[in-house]
């Protein structure tokens, strides 16, 4: 492994921001992409990559990335859910890494849902 | 699939789902160009009947739909390239994927982004389970163990977006050397 030293300095510059982020924890911001064969098989990692650069890159310490497994719609894939707290999640569809700084952009940091990647426009 | 990191990433969730503790990815190249891809988890195992069937894609344990093709997928590239696909699996001890392809075929799978593979698992599941990856090939080998990262990192979750950026940073680091001119 590559140096463990070089990961202890790490830590000690995230320990600061985690304590602070635990005081606000119902301001979470969830990213959910569907990682199941038909996800994958679709191109969801590097999606899943890309929201984790994209929200590292404009520090945004209250937006969680995570996966869930099929959830029955696998032409729509790669699918991803995005909940803000006190909001109905908003569910994207055919998610290429390109599309991702505009959703982080627009709907992550500024609140507005991208319309026209959500399953709502696809399903027209 | 497109390449073999997108299988692995596939099948590890079948060991996540097993409720496994710790699963143990290993990539191994032969000196005869064989190359092996072992999914290794203690997780809650098959028994006999589901065992037979899990190769079938009408088999799966979900009861949102009725089909299941990350194993018969990978069973069939495999076959393509000149291998085979077995698994082995005790109901409460854990279950043990081998697959198996010949790198001289032209239809084997390349690769693939091995280290995206590893991250896009442990960022997804950051408390559990640990996940080791062990490469060999005859130009040397190495491990990347979570349980040292965990170790290390001391109560800091293992997916935020520094220790995540380290990890994929180490683990490419890591590998090159070894899969380099070896294997596509």
């Amino acid at each position: 492994m590559k140096s463990l030293a070089e990961l202890q300095a790490i830590r000690e510059k995230t320990l600061n921001r985690i304590n602070l982020r635990k005081e606000d924890a119902s301001e979470t911001i969830r990213v959910v992409v569907g990682m199941a064969t038909c996800g994958i098989a679709a191109g969801a990692r590097p999606v899943m990559l890309s929201f984790m650069e994209e929200t590292e890159k404009r520090g945004l310490g209250n937006v969680t990335v995570s996966q869930t497994g099929c959830i029955g719609m696998c032409r729509l894939e790669p699918m991803v859910d995005v909940y803000l707290p006190g909001q109905e999640k908003v569910t994207y569809v055919h998610v290429k890494p390109e599309m991702v700084s505009r959703i982080v952009a627009e709907h992550i940091v500024n609140g507005r849902p991208v319309e026209e990647y959500t399953i709502g426009a696809a399903e027209k | 699939m497109r390449d073999l990191s997108l299988h692995i990433l596939d099948l590890a969730q079948n060991s996540i789902r097993a409720d496994a503790t710790l699963v143990q990815l290993k990539i191994i190249c032969d000196e005869n160009g064989i190359l092996s891809i072992i999914i290794e988890d203690d997780g809650c195992g098959m028994d006999e009947a589901l065992l037979k069937r899990v190769m079938s894609p009408f088999a799966t344990t979900r009861t949102t739909r009725k089909v299941g093709l990350g194993i018969p997928m990978m069973a069939e590239n495999c076959r393509l390239a000149g291998g085979d696909l077995k698994i082995e699996s005790t109901v409460g001890k854990g279950t043990v994927l081998t697959a198996t392809m010949n790198t001289a075929s032209i239809d084997c799978l390349p690769l693939g982004d091995i280290a995206g593979t590893v991250v896009t698992l442990v960022s997804a599941n950051p408390e559990k389970p640990e996940f080791l990856l062990f490469c060999k090939t005859v130009k040397g080998e190495t491990v990347f163990d979570t349980r040292q990262v965990r170790e290390v990192l001391d109560g800091v979750p293992l997916n935020e977006p520094e220790i995540v950026s380290w990890m994929d940073a180490s683990i490419r680091e890591e590998i090159e050397p070894i899969f380099g001119g070896v294997v596509l």
